[in-house]
C-alpha cells in the first residue's frame, strides 16, 4: 500500500466573512470568533474582460481560491495539474436553463449552455493560465471534498508532481435552493507537493477509514455550522489545524455514508 | 502503468442492450440513429435514443433514484452477467475494497427540467421532487454503488465528453495506490432538453444523420448510453487490459477544440507512454469523431501528427450517436469487442469522404487481428482523454 503523504504548499479560502486564507488566519486559529456575513466574490482578474463579464459565481469562486493557493506556493500555474470538485457546479446557469426550457419555444443561450458543464471552472482556469496539464472535475454530493482529496493525493503521490485541488460550492437560486439549501458560496484550494519545500505548511497523510470514526468538528460554532451545511467546507477542520500549530494533528473528515478520511498532519 | 485487468463489461445504447447486440449492429454496419422522437421535440435533428427507458421500473429499494439517467443505468447493468460478475468481485475483495467511478455530463437533469414545468403558484418545485438522488451530478454513482452493494470510494467525473474515459484512470490509480482492489467504471448519459437545445444553440447539431469524416458533415447526433466495466487487481479470465491513460487540457477555448489538436496530441502521447507502446503498436484508433467540422479537422491533424496517416481509424458515433459523458465508456467497450472479434468497425454515414482529412478512415468493416486500440474522448472545457486497451495475454 502506498502511503499517501503530500505536502501542503499553499491554501486558498473564500466564504462567508472569510475573504482569503491570509486574512482569515485569526478566525481559523480561534483567536477571533467567526461572524457570518455574505461571501464576496472578487472579479476574476486572470480572465480577459469579455470572459470576466460572462463568468458566473462558481467560476469566480474557484478562480479566486485557486489564485490564492498558487500565489502562496509561488508556483507556475501553466504546468500545474488540477483537480476541481464541487457538489453542484454553476447553480445559476442550471436554474436559468431550466426556466428557459420550461417555456413553449425555448431559446437557449449558447454561452449559458457552454458554461453549464460541471468542468466550466476547470476549463476557465486552464484557459486563463494557458495550461495543458491534466485536469479533472469531480462530484460526490456531500462527499465532494473527500473525493477531490483522494484523487488529488493519489495523483500527486503516483505522478510525482505538484497539483492544485480546488473544492468549491455555490448555492442554487430558488426553487432549487429549497431542495438543496447551500447557504452561501464557499471554497478551499490546496496546493499539494510530492516533496517538502521551503513553502510547505505541513505534511499531510490521507487514509481511508470506516464510517464508525467520529468526524472532526470546528471549535468555532459558526465555522462548524458552515462545515455541516456546505460540502466544500468539510475541509474546514483541516484548515483550522493548519492555522493552529498545537491543534489536533489527527483529523477525520467526512466523505461518504460508508467511509471517512483520516488526515494526519506533521 | 501496470496493465489493469478488465474482467468484464456491458453496455446499452441505441444499438441495443448487451455486448452481443452491439457487436451484431457493428458487424451489420447498422446505425441506431433516427430522426428525433424524444419528447416530440421540434428540433431538426437525429438522436440515438434507447428504446424502453421510460418503461423501466427500479426496485422499490432504489425508488428514490428514479429518473431517466438512473433508469438507463439500470438497463445497462442487466446484460452480460455484469451484476453477477460484480457480486463475485465483491465477495472476493470485500465491498469496501471495490470503488465506483462513473462519468456523466447531465446526470438526472431531465427530471429537474420536467419539474420546472410544474412549479406551484409560489414558484416551488413539486413536493415529490428530490434533488440529490436524481439531478445531482453524483447520483448515478450513488445509485450504481447501492444497486451493486458496493461501499468503496466513489465519485462521478464530469468533464463533459471525456468523463467516462477518465474514470479508467481513477480506478487504475486507486488500485495502484492500494486503496481498492477493484472498481466498477463507466459512464451514463441520457437525453435531456439542456443538451439538445444547448448544442442546437451552438449550431453543433446536424439536421441530418451525423456524418463523421464526410465533406458535408455539419454537426453531431446526440445519443444516450450506459456502459460499465469491472476492473480488478487480478482477474482469472480478463476480456482485455487497460494499458494506458493519457489526460490533458487544451487551455484554449470552452467549446472549440484547439485547431492543431495540441491537447489531443498530449493525451494520445501520454496514453502511449503509460502503455510503453509506440504508435506502430496500435492496430486501430477509435476516434472521438463527433462530425462537427472543427472536431474532425482538429482530430485528423492531431492523430496524424502522432501516428501518421496509416493506422486504421473510425468514429463509431455514426452508429451510437454522441453519448457525451458515456462516450468514453461506450467506445472502450467497442474497443474490447474489436479486440475480441478482430473487427475494425466502419465509420458510418460517409457519402463523400472529406478530401481535406487524411487519416486511414475505414469506410467499411475490416476483419483483422486487433491487439491494441487507442480510443479518444475530448470534451467541452478543453478536456482530453485517450485510452490504450489491449488483448488478453
Amino acid at each position: 500500500m502506498t502511503t499517501l503523504t503530500v505536502w501542503i504548499d499553499g491554501v486558498g479560502l473564500l466564504g462567508p466573512n472569510l475573504a482569503s486564507w491570509a486574512s482569515a488566519r485569526e478566525v481559523m486559529s480561534g483567536a477571533q470568533a467567526h461572524v457570518g456575513s455574505p461571501t464576496v466574490l472578487p472579479p476574476p482578474a486572470r480572465l480577459p474582460p469579455a470572459e470576466r463579464r460572462r463568468a458566473g459565481a462558481a467560476v469566480k469562486l474557484a478562480l479566486a481560491i485557486a489564485d490564492e493557493a498558487v500565489a502562496q506556493a509561488q508556483i507556475d500555474p501553466a504546468t500545474l495539474a488540477t483537480v476541481f470538485t464541487s457538489s453542484s457546479g454553476e447553480g445559476q446557469n442550471c436554474h436559468a436553463l431550466c426556466e428557459t426550457l420550461a417555456t413553449p419555444n425555448p431559446v437557449v443561450s449558447p454561452t449559458r449552455f457552454t458554461n453549464s458543464v460541471h468542468n466550466a471552472a476547470a476549463g476557465c482556469w486552464h484557459i486563463a493560465v494557458a495550461s495543458r496539464a491534466p485536469s479533472t472535475s469531480l462530484c460526490a454530493f456531500d462527499g465532494s471534498f473527500g473525493a477531490g482529496l483522494i484523487e488529488a493525493v493519489t495523483l500527486v503521490r503516483l505522478g510525482g508532481a505538484p497539483l492544485l485541488l480546488v473544492a468549491s460550492d455555490s448555492p442554487y437560486p430558488e426553487p432549487l435552493h429549497s431542495t438543496r439549501p447551500l447557504p452561501d458560496h464557499f471554497g478551499i484550494a490546496l496546493l499539494l507537493s510530492p516533496v517538502a519545500t521551503e513553502r510547505s505548511l505541513a505534511a499531510m497523510t490521507v487514509t481511508l477509514v470506516g464510517a464508525d470514526r467520529a468526524v472532526s468538528t470546528c471549535d468555532d460554532a459558526s465555522l462548524d455550522a458552515l462545515r455541516r451545511a456546505i460540502p466544500a467546507a468539510c475541509g474546514l477542520p483541516l484548515l483550522a489545524a493548519l492555522a493552529r500549530p498545537r491543534a489536533p494533528r489527527c483529523l477525520v473528515l467526512d466523505y461518504l455514508p460508508t467511509m471517512r478520511l483520516q488526515v494526519d498532519l506533521a | 502503468m501496470t496493465p489493469l485487468a478488465i474482467s468484464t463489461g456491458t453496455l446499452v445504447s441505441a444499438l441495443g442492450g448487451g455486448r452481443a447486440a452491439t457487436l451484431a449492429a457493428l458487424q451489420a454496419q447498422r446505425t441506431g440513429l433516427a430522426p428525433v422522437r424524444f419528447e416530440n421535440l421540434p428540433l431538426p435533428t437525429w438522436t440515438g435514443e434507447v428504446e424502453g427507458v421510460d418503461a423501466v421500473a427500479l426496485p422499490a429499494s432504489l425508488a428514490e433514484f428514479n429518473c431517466r439517467n438512473n433508469r438507463l443505468a439500470w438497463m445497462g447493468l442487466q446484460h452480460d452477467g455484469f451484476i453477477d460478475a460484480v457480486a463475485v468481485a465483491r465477495a472476493r475483495w470485500g465491498a469496501a475494497r471495490v470503488g465506483v467511478f462513473l462519468g456523466t455530463s447531465t446526470s438526472g437533469l431531465l427530471h429537474t427540467e420536467h419539474a420546472f414545468r410544474h412549479r406551484g403558484p409560489d414558484g416551488a418545485l413539486p413536493a415529490d421532487y428530490r434533488y440529490g438522488p436524481t439531478q445531482n451530478t453524483y447520483s448515478v454513482a450513488a445509485f450504481v454503488a447501492r444497486a451493486l452493494g458496493l461501499a468503496g470510494p466513489s465519485w462521478v467525473v464530469s468533464t463533459a465528453c471525456s468523463s467516462s474515459a477518465k474514470v479508467f484512470g481513477n480506478a487504475a490509480r486507486l488500485i495502484a495506490a492500494g486503496l481498492i482492489d477493484a472498481a466498477v467504471v463507466g459512464g451514463v448519459d441520457s437525453l435531456c432538453l439542456t443538451t439538445l437545445y444547448g448544442f442546437n444553440s451552438l449550431e453543433l447539431l446536424s439536421s441530418d444523420i451525423c456524418r463523421p469524416w464526410d465533406e458535408t458533415r455539419n454537426g453531431l447526433s446526440i445519443g444516450e448510453a450506459a456502459a460499465f466495466a469491472l476492473v480488478e487487481r487480478e482477474s482469472d479470465a480478463p476480456q482485455g487490459w487497460l494499458l494506458g491513460v493519457g489526460e490533458s487540457n487544451d487551455g484554449y477555448h470552452m467549446s472549440t477544440p484547439h485547431p492543431e489538436g495540441a491537447g489531443a496530441i498530449a493525451a494520445m502521447r501520454g496514453a502511449l507512454a503509460e502503455a510503453g507502446l509506440q504508435p506502430a503498436d496500435i492496430d486501430y484508433i477509435n476516434l472521438h469523431g463527433t462530425a462537427t467540422p472543427s472536431n474532425d479537422a482538429a482530430e485528423d491533424r492531431a492523430v496524424a501528427s502522432v501516428f501518421g496517416n496509416g493506422t486504421p481509424a473510425s468514429s463509431t458515433k455514426g452508429a451510437t450517436g454522441h453519448t457525451l459523458g458515456a462516450a468514453g465508456g461506450v467506445e472502450a467497450l467497442i474497443a474490447l469487442l474489436a479486440i475480441e472479434h478482430g473487427l475494425m468497425p466502419a465509420g458510418l454515414n460517409v457519402q463523400q469522404r472529406d478530401p481535406a482529412l487524411h487519416l486511414n478512415y475505414l469506410l467499411a468493416n475490416r476483419a483483422a487481428p486487433v491487439r491494441c486500440v487507442l480510443s479518444n474522448s475530448f470534451g467541452f472545457g478543453g478536456s482530453n482523454a485517450s485510452l490504450v486497451l489491449g488483448a488478453p495475454r
